[in-house]
């Protein structure tokens, strides 16, 4: 039958003689355990087990954070659970052995399956066994002439079998006649699309691991946070972050420039549960492409904007300060909008502006952003809505050498004050500088001036909105597995769906004279698979095949 | 408005509640009472070597004894039933009321999780027994149901919010909403399963069970039948759950699948279902095996809903609390 020999349908086997087996004869041995179906079980059940420790533990491909907070947290067990490879279960040695083997097994069984299922599809029914009453689902109908027929009208067998055929070809039975022990009879078959549904589904399950497997090797992703007004260049080098592929190669990239045009955000203001919550994110976009032509579109949560066959979505949001800092001599020294990342809720925000220009000394300086500024009990300040109703920025300022002339890469959001001086704020005895948009502050000791510039012509309470620009952070992805992998996993549904719903059954039908006159007639099927309406199946056939030739 | 519309949805679950707790009571009793009916055969056989007529007498009586307690059976099957239908009602009214003071379909926070899987729970139980009569499990599919909505509505209650942006898709109803129905597949299949682990233990020792309504019921072999024809079409469901999962993170997190604890959940019981079809195909994996299998499946059905949402990080945080 080209099944697994312990698959419940096939026979069971005879007595073991074990023979001397050769290399040959031990690879195949190997070869059946791998395909026989209690492996394919335990693999499968192992399967399961294996994918837990990837839910408890953080993975560096859903959370890197975690996994950096966890080597913090646990500076003794990490390093042991990373040389398991448990921060990365998924593409783990072992994970990956369990899945392979399991598909390795799969192929060797859909294979011969495939094979006699082909050879299936062209043959035709089974001759009739000799003794239909040994089948399962077995029932018998008798038509004496004693009930009402007279002998001329008494249907032969052989009428009752002609009958009994055309009744299961109408039903999309594939039927054949065969004599057996002198009585005529009609054997049928339908149901091989439940067969044919379960190869698809296997097959199919191969296609989407084959799909994920080729596309992933060329697919990327990277984060990019783009401020008001900013133009993204789509080259590798002004990604935030990025995550190739195995064979991801830097020209694979598009080229187009995406400019944030504005960032729109409602906050709740009607249900009181959750006052000021933020939502129905908008990011209005545009692209130009080399070719001059422009596409413009609104990235949203759940509805991505495609540019360059990539998709580009939305992440988060902040506000993005633009602050001029005038050195000593009176020139500027830096003049751009910081993006500060938002630290709670309410877009309380940190920023860091380094002006390494700045002459005689480089500044450095530490900000916080609050919105809609709150003065908290403790004296601290705090941001009580995320929306621009009372924005006020504070520094705390550092000279010294930034450290940006030793050619080692630095974040752009830290500033290491170990080696600064402290000028403004914390311990240096002056006062934080405090600014509203449009305002300046002096820097002590004649070092300079920073001011918060406005973005609107006339900032003042009550008239905030729009004098801070907004950012958001994207993700571009691309990965050209999605429709492979999609149309698989369709595919294997339907197969499913066939394999489990569609009975496969094989049904005979024999006639035989009885002795007083009249026919006897004997019904049987037999499921290949599970079929629990098969006796109601094969009764219902046998009253309507008996009413048929009453008549 | 949504304030009165809220308050009266939790009138109609604690209702709903009190109700499923009184048809749960009559559906123990039910079984109860199968179990104390004496075996007509045992009390025959009793008078087998005694007087004759002893014996016909003694069969009579029975006969009559266990007719009447039949009768007085079917009785309290029946307010069983009749109660369940009207709890569901007072259910349902309980979902709805809360989607319309939503705005919303009313499966966006663990509360709203737990009142309308309950819910689901009982429909499918209803429905099904247009297919098979499945009365005994009445005791089981109104006592999982009124755990899982007294826990969620005592523990995990909160007031209305409007829908995060991220759920704002037709998705929340396609893929969380035949989540949902196939976990009720998955739960009806594991009451078979459970009541074929002890039907078995009863076939393999007669005398000492002290379950007799097992009697009454369908044998091993039957209600393993019953059960797999149940996963079947929770596992078809659970399929498209993941492949709909899929797409729609696309749309939300542009990966389609990323490894996320939730998904690493969905991912696991899937398999653990694959393997319970497998286990069934597979020669000495029916029986026992499979409905332990159908058990830990509904385990990991129930981590998935609880621990994976309340403990663990992920993008799938909207159990509201």
């Amino acid at each position: 039958m080209s099944r697994p020999s312990d698959h419940i349908d096939s026979a069971p086997p005879a007595p073991i003689n074990q023979p001397e087996l050769g290399l040959v004869g031990y690879a195949r041995f190997f070869w059946r355990q791998l395909t026989s179906m209690r492996t394919a079980l335990f693999l499968l059940l192992l399967l399961a087990l294996a994918a837990i420790p990837g839910s408890l533990v953080p993975q560096r491909s859903s959370d890197p954070n975690g996994v950096v907070q966890y080597f913090e947290s646990n500076p003794g067990l990490a390093p042991v659970l990373d040389a398991v490879q448990l921060f990365d279960v998924y593409g783990s040695v072992w994970f990956s052995a369990i899945y392979l083997l399991l598909f390795v097994s799969l192929i060797g069984c859909v294979i011969p399956r495939t094979a006699h299922h082909l050879k299936a599809l062209r043959s035709r029914p089974p001759r009739t066994p000799a003794r239909l009453e040994r089948l399962e689902a077995f029932t018998v109908r008798e038509i004496p002439t004693t009930s009402g027929l007279s002998t001329t009208d008494a249907p032969s067998p052989a009428e009752a079998i002609e009958s009994a055929r055309e009744l299961l070809a109408s039903r999309r039975y594939r039927v054949e006649e065969y004599e057996v022990r002198g009585a005529p009879s009609v054997s049928a078959e339908r149901g091989y699309l439940r067969e044919t549904g379960n190869l698809v589904f296997h097959t199919a399950l191969l296609g989407v691991l084959v799909s994920v497997g080729l596309g992933g090797s060329f697919a990327y992703n990277g984060q990019k946070v783009i401020i008001e007004g900013a133009p993204f260049v789509h080259v590798l080098g002004s990604y935030d972050s990025f995550n190739p592929g195995r064979f991801f190669d830097e020209t694979d990239l598009e080229p187009f420039v995406l400019t944030l045009d504005r960032f729109d955000v409602d906050y709740e203001e009607f249900n009181l549960n959750a006052y000021g919550r933020p939502g129905n994110f908008r990011a209005s976009v545009t692209a130009r492409y080399p070719s001059g032509e422009e596409s413009s579109g609104v990235v949203q949560v759940n509805h991505p904007f495609e540019v360059g066959g990539t998709k580009v979505y939305l992440l988060g949001n902040g506000y993005a300060p633009t602050i001029t800092v005038r050195d000593g001599e009176g020139n500027i020294a830096f003049n751009r909008a910081v993006p500060f990342l938002p630290q709670d809720a309410e877009l309380t925000s940190l920023g860091v502006i380094k002006a390494p220009d700045a002459v005689p000394e480089q500044l450095g300086m530490i900000g916080f952003f609050y919105p809609t500024a709150g003065l908290l009990s403790t004296g601290a300040y705090a941001s009580a809505h995320a929306d621009l109703l009372d924005p006020l920025l504070t520094l705390r300022v550092y000279t010294g050498d930034l450290g940006l002339d030793d050619g080692i890469p630095i974040s752009v959001f830290t500033l290491d004050t170990d080696d600064l001086t402290e000028i403004v704020g914390g311990d240096s005895g002056v006062e934080s500088i405090e600014l509203r948009p449009g305002e300046t502050a002096e820097l002590p000791d004649g070092l300079g001036s920073v001011t918060f510039e406005s973005m609107t012509a006339d900032p003042g309470p009550g008239n905030w909105a729009g004098s801070v620009k907004r950012f958001a952070s994207f993700d571009v992805h691309y990965n050209p597995a999605e429709w492979g992998a999609l149309t698989f996993a369709i595919l294997a549904l339907l197969g499913l769906l066939c394999s489990l719903f569609v009975p496969r059954r094989r049904v005979w039908v024999k006639a035989a004279e009885l002795a007083g006159g009249g026919i006897r007639l004997e019904y049987a099927g037999l499921a290949r698979g599970e079929d629990p309406g098969l006796a109601d199946a094969v009764a219902e056939l046998a009253d309507t095949h008996r009413d048929m030739v009453k008549r | 408005m949504t304030e009165q519309l809220a308050s009266a949805a939790l009138v109609a679950i604690y209702s709903a509640m009190a109700v499923y707790a009184i048809a749960f009571v009559f559906f123990a009793v039910d079984l109860a009472k199968r179990s104390s009916a004496r075996e007509p055969v045992a009390a025959a056989a009793t008078g087998q070597l005694g007087a004759f007529e002893g014996s016909v007498a003694v069969a009579e009586r029975v006969g009559t004894a266990t007719e009447a307690r039949t009768s007085k059976v079917s009785r309290l099957e029946r307010v069983g039933f009749a109660l369940t239908v009207l709890a569901w009602l007072l259910h349902l009214a309980g979902a709805v009321l809360r989607g319309l003071a939503n705005g919303h379909v009313p499966w966006s926070n663990m509360f709203e999780f737990s009142l309308v899987m309950s819910l689901a729970l009982t429909t499918v139980f209803l429905v099904v027994q247009f297919w098979q009569k499945l009365s005994y499990l009445g005791t089981y599919a109104t006592g999982a149901s009124l755990i899982v909505l007294g826990v969620g509505t005592v523990n995990f209650y909160v007031e209305v919010t409007p829908l995060h942006d991220s759920l704002q898709s037709v998705w929340i109803i396609i893929h969380v909403g035949v989540a949902i129905l196939a976990t009720s597949f998955f739960a009806l299949g594991a009451g078979l399963s459970l009541l074929q682990l002890l039907q078995a233990r009863r076939e393999a020792n007669p005398e000492g069970s002290r379950l007799g309504f097992l009697r009454t019921i369908p044998d091993s072999v039957a209600l393993e039948s019953l059960a797999y024809r149940t996963i079947v079409v929770g596992f078809v469901l659970w399929t498209f759950t993941l492949i709909a999962g899929a797409i729609w993170a696309e749309r939300a997190w542009g990966r389609f699948w990323g490894w996320d604890t939730k998904e690493v959940w969905t991912f696991i019981i899937w398999v653990i279902y694959a393997g319970y079809i497998h286990a069934r195909a597979t020669r000495g994996w029916r029986g026992a095996p499979s409905a332990w299998l159908s058990i830990i499946g509904i385990a990991a059905v129930i981590f998935n809903y609880t621990i994976v949402n309340l403990f663990f990080k992920g993008l799938h945080a909207y159990s509201g609390l």
